[in-house]
Formats: structure tokens, sequence, C-alpha cells
């Protein structure tokens, strides 16, 4: 089974501050990880591995030090690494990005399961995994919380909703994107971390994934940001003090006028 | 300090301190408490591959030496003193088949051990027989193509949870410490039985049990080298396991100072934090001075172990003896500063101390120890004239 996964490099949120000026992400001296949710979609990309067989190939488009992050995955089990990387790309939007990644899927080949983390925790769109396949025209099914089987050509999945959760049933190639309910990640392994050392990322530009340069970076991209603020803070509630009882009364009076 | 460790020497204490941070360090008292056996940070271990730093690459390990295992139980010890042995008791019970086994004992358990498939248990001590190693009753007698074990062996690191255990047994009670002979029995043989679990003051999640041969048949091959030679076998296991029992001192050490350091600077009285005081200062300066001396011998006489050195048993000694003195005194004073919480078992200091206690007593007292430094020293005056 060809599984391929796509992940994203992002700054460490445990420390990232806000430019209070610019409402942007402050990324100077910030550490780069790979998307938390991403992690999900690298150890069920080997665990398929695991269970089926075949070959985890992991890609992802970045500025030239999101090899790292590449390389990471491989030293979690993954098999390969392709960074799709070029000036050219540069202000991509998730529609933008979608396209990329599904141009240097095609350029992969055959695959059976593209695996996504259901968003990146910096922009929190989850719109790349749809995206993709949307361009690669299959079926997707996001929030995935488990993989129960995948035969005769079928993959039989449970979807995380809000109460509870779907049992999809979808042809493959397929797309999935998975929650965090879905597994633990594992530690990286010392043979793995030997293994990704050594590894050899293959490294594509717009022309080798033959993107149209209409639909990359900024003018592939027909997202706008009008403006970026922070909300701000919520403001404490009501505390009510007095008797249990008194305190009752007040609180269906109030619940009255709020919503009813 | 820099201890200018290779690039992967840096990788594997590096994954072995963020196994220790996610696996064993939200563990560690839940373990204390039931004093059950982590098998689930076992497994977790085994993922890593750190049960193979030690072994050699064609036996499916990594290649590294007595450093590499010092590292790792250094790590696992700083958030762990009693859950690191199931890696460092391992490590013991695998060396007298490491040093002297045979290429085929070696093919047949080491990859096995590497991989974390199975643990490995070294049996020496006995009710009558602990310094006095050479007091051991247990015998083992050959009949054909097999031996048969009588005996039972006390206070067995991870004994009932290891697969593959050494052990030394008598073969020819009329040659004294030259009767003695070293064999590799799986556990599952009929004849071998385990002992109730101890409890003990610290190191509870560790598994310390008796293992009790009754005419226990195993065959001839599981002789390690020749007969008449396991104590030998049994001192050179020493030489490189006792670099690790202080490596895990260290460790353990190094766990209680962070502790200690973190606190002081959290805890108020008078109106400020207590790392203020000078009197706090000054302690956890001179724990954290003894405790990076204590790990330059370590890594030190490691690293003579793995440059081939023909006789460490002093350096070994020292490394055990100053490194579990000063765990001893770290872990006290951790206690200190965290004054009555450090008593409470809520908090973590006191597992420390109580861990530490072990590391003065066990692979040989630091009595004992002071006894094969104070030899050595003699014979090598000796030498010299």
């Amino acid at each position: 089974m060809n599984i391929i996964v796509c992940i994203k490099q992002v700054p460490n949120t445990t420390d990232v501050k806000i430019d209070p000026v610019t409402n942007t992400l402050i990324r100077d001296g910030v550490e780069s990880v790979i998307n938390p949710f991403d992690t999900y979609a690298i150890e069920e990309g080997v665990r398929l591995k695991e269970r089926f067989g075949g070959k985890v190939t992991v890609v992802t488009m970045g500025p030239p030090q999101a090899e790292n992050a590449l390389k990471e995955a491989i030293s979690l089990g993954c098999d390969e690494g392709i960074l799709v990387s070029d000036r050219k790309f540069a202000g991509s939007d998730t529609w933008a990005t979608s396209y990329t990644l599904s141009m240097a899927i095609k350029k992969i080949g055959a695959f059976d399961i593209v695996i996504c983390g259901k968003q990146a925790s910096d922009g929190d769109t989850a719109q790349v995994g749809p995206g993709i396949s949307t361009h690669l025209n299959i079926p997707q099914v996001t929030y995935v919380k488990k993989v129960e089987d995948i035969k005769d050509n079928k993959a039989k999945v449970e979807r995380m909703m809000e109460e509870g959760y779907d049992i999809v049933e979808t042809p493959i190639p397929c797309l999935f994107t998975v929650v965090k309910e879905i597994n633990s990640p594992r530690l990286p392994s010392l043979k793995g971390m030997m293994r990704a050392k050594s590894a050899k990322i293959t490294k594509w530009t717009a022309d080798d994934i033959k993107a149209d340069p209409k639909s990359i970076g900024l003018d592939g991209s027909p997202t706008r940001v009008v403006k970026i603020f922070t909300p701000p803070p919520r403001k404490g509630g009501e505390m009510l003090k007095g008797e249990t009882a008194d305190i009752a009364r007040e609180i269906v009076e109030l619940l009255k006028d709020v919503v009813i | 300090m820099d201890y200018l460790l290779n690039e992967q020497q840096i990788m594997i204490r590096d994954l072995a301190r963020k196994v220790a941070d996610e696996k064993i360090r939200p563990v560690a008292a839940h373990y204390d408490e039931t004093e059950e056996f982590a098998w689930d940070v076992m497994k977790a271990i085994a993922d890593s591959d750190l049960f193979g730093v030690y072994i050699p690459e064609e036996y499916g390990g990594l290649g590294g030496g007595v450093l590499e295992m010092c590292l790792v139980a250094e790590e696992f010890s700083k958030a762990c003193g009693a859950i690191a042995l199931g890696f460092a008791g391992t490590g013991l019970g695998t060396m007298p088949i490491l040093l002297s086994g045979s290429d085929e004992q070696k093919k047949k358990y080491l990859p096995d051990i590497a991989r974390g498939k199975r643990l490995a248990a070294f049996c020496i001590t006995e009710a009558e027989a602990g310094s006095d190693a050479g007091s051991i009753k247990t015998t083992a007698k050959k009949e054909g193509d097999h031996y048969i074990l009588n005996g039972t062996k006390q206070w067995i690191t991870n004994a009932g949870e290891a697969e593959i255990y050494t052990v030394i047994a008598i073969t020819d009670k009329t040659k004294g410490a030259r009767g003695a002979s070293a064999f590799i029995v799986e556990k599952g043989t009929k004849g071998m039985e385990f002992g109730k679990k101890e409890k003990k003051l610290g190191i509870r999640a560790s598994a310390t049990r008796e293992v009790i041969f009754t005419d226990c048949k195993i065959p001839a091959a599981n002789l390690i080298s020749k007969e008449g030679t396991g104590f030998i076998v049994a001192m050179k296991t020493f030489d490189s396991s006792r670099p690790g029992v202080a490596a895990q001192a260290v460790g353990i050490a190094q766990g209680a100072l962070d502790h200690a350091i973190s606190y002081s600077r959290t805890r108020v009285q008078f109106g400020q934090p207590i790392s203020s005081f000078q009197a706090i200062q000054h302690m956890l300066a001179d724990m954290a001075t003894q405790t990076e001396a204590a790990r330059a011998l370590v890594y030190a006489t490691a690293r003579m172990v793995d440059s081939g050195a023909k006789s460490v048993a002093k350096e070994s000694s020292m490394a055990k003896l100053f490194a579990s003195d000063i765990a001893m005194r770290v872990t006290t004073d951790a206690v200190q500063i965290f004054g009555g919480y450090g008593y409470m078992r809520e908090y973590p200091v006191e597992k420390y101390m109580r861990d530490a206690k072990i590391t003065q007593i066990y692979e040989g007292t630091n009595q004992i120890q002071r006894n094969v430094i104070a030899l050595n020293l003699i014979k090598e005056n000796l030498k010299k004239k």
C-alpha cells in the first residue's frame, strides 16, 4: 500500500508571541516543529504500513529548513521525504498550497491513501487536506478517528462527530484528515534517527512538479487577508452572592431576560 | 560541562532524555506507589532501540559501549532510578554473555536483548553470600549433556520479569573460588521458580525476587566460558557494570538537584524565594559541583573500559563508590531544601533519597569497593618495587 502523508512545519505554539503592532506572529527565534496534528497523520501512516505493508512517503511544501521536519518524520518510521520548495510558492494561501501539494502527489505517482492532520496549528483553517483531495479528484474523509480496515479497494473509517462518530466506507485512493484521538504518536527510534540522518530528501521546484505559474504563490492565491487582530479579552461573568435559594431565583430571572 | 560526546552519543542521550521525560517521569510516582513493574515503559524503551546501545551491531545492537549504557542509565534515572533498572539490570545480566559468552550464545541471546524483546538478570547473591561472594552454595552438577542446578539466589533485580538469567553456581566444591561457573538459564526452564516479590525502601518499581533452582536441568551448551571461570566472568561483569550503577547514581543525584533548584525559586519564606538565601545557594552549589565531579569520574571510567584497558577494577569501583556516596548526600540535601514538603510522599524528592540508598549497597557495597580500590593500590605499589 502506498501511503502519502502531507505535513507542515509550524512555529512551536508553546512559545509563540504576537506582535502587538502588526498583530502577526513573531516568527524570529521561534523553534519550528512538525504541526502537532500532522504527527498523528505520520503515526497513522506508519501504522497502516505496519498493518498492511507498503511504503510511507512524507511530503511538505515549505522553505529549505522544512527538510528537518521531513527527516524527523523519517526517524518516526516514514520511508521517504519530499520537499517541495521554490521562491515562487511564497505567499500561497490554502488554495494554492493544496494545488501545489496535489501536483507533487501526482508526480509521486500511484498511491492508495493520502493522510493529513486535520488542520495546522498556525493557520487553523483545516482547508488544505480537503483542497488536496479536490485537486486530485479523489474522495475525502475528514476528522478520521479510526481506520477500521482497508481491503478490496475500500477503506472503512470512523469519522469523529460532535456526538459520537460516523462509520464511512470509501473507495481508495482517497484522502483522510485525522484527529488526535486516532492514535498516540510514538517517539523516534535510534535506528530511525540514524536512517533520517543519512536519508536523502528529494527536492522539487515548481517546474519539477509542472505547476501552472498562475496557480501557485501569491498569484495563485485568491485569499486576501484584510485585517488581523487579537480579539478583545472576554469580560468576566457576573457573580451572584447570597443564599443559595436567592441565587437560584435570581438566575431564573436573569435567564428569562437573556435567553427567552 | 562539555564531555565532548560524539554525534551518536548525543543522539542517544537526547533520545533517552526524551523517553525519560515523556514516558518515565509521568509514571514514576505511580509505579513507586504500586510497586508494579513498568512494562509499558519497557515497551517504549524497546521501541526506541535504546536497549541495544551497548550491544555490537553484528548482534543487532548499535555498537556502543559502557559509556553509551551510562548515558542512557543516567537519563532514565533522572526521572526514576527504579524504572531505569529494567534497562540497567538487563545490562548487568547481559554482560556475562557479552564479555565471556561464545559466538553461538551471543547470536542466540543478544539480538532479543538489543531489541528489548527479552530482559535479562544476573544471579550471584545468596542468603549467606553477599559481600562474601565466594561462599555461594548453589551447585551445578554435570550429567551427560546437561547441568543440574540446585540452590536459591536472593534479591535478584528483574527476577520474574526477565527471560534470560546469568547464574553463578559451584561446579567443584573442592576448588573454592576456582570451582564456580557461569550459566545461562531461560525463564520457563523446569525446576526454576521465583520467590515472592520483595518490599523495599526504594527502587520500588524494580522487581526483586528470589530465584530458586530445584533439579533445574539446563543444556551443557549454556555454560559460559569454561568450568571454573565463574568468578572471573563475574568480576569482568562488575568491571563493566559498576560504571552503570554509578551513572544511575549520577542520574538520581541530578534529578533531585533539578527538583531542588526549581523548588527553591518558587518557595517563598520571609517574603522572598528561598533561592535568594545564601544558605540555600551554597547547598545547591555544593550539590551541583559534587554531581558534576561524579559524572566526570563515571564518564572517564566508562571511556577507559571501552578503550579495552586491561585492568579497570579499581577505576570502576572508584566511580561506583564516589557517585553513589554523592547521590546519597545530594538527595538528602534536596529533601532538606524542600523542608517539610520534602519529607512528604506527595512531593518527588524523598523518593530520590530512598532510591539513592541502594546504589551504596548493591553490586558490591561501598565497603567492598574500598577493599577493591585499596587492594589494587597495594598491588600497583608492589609492582613498582
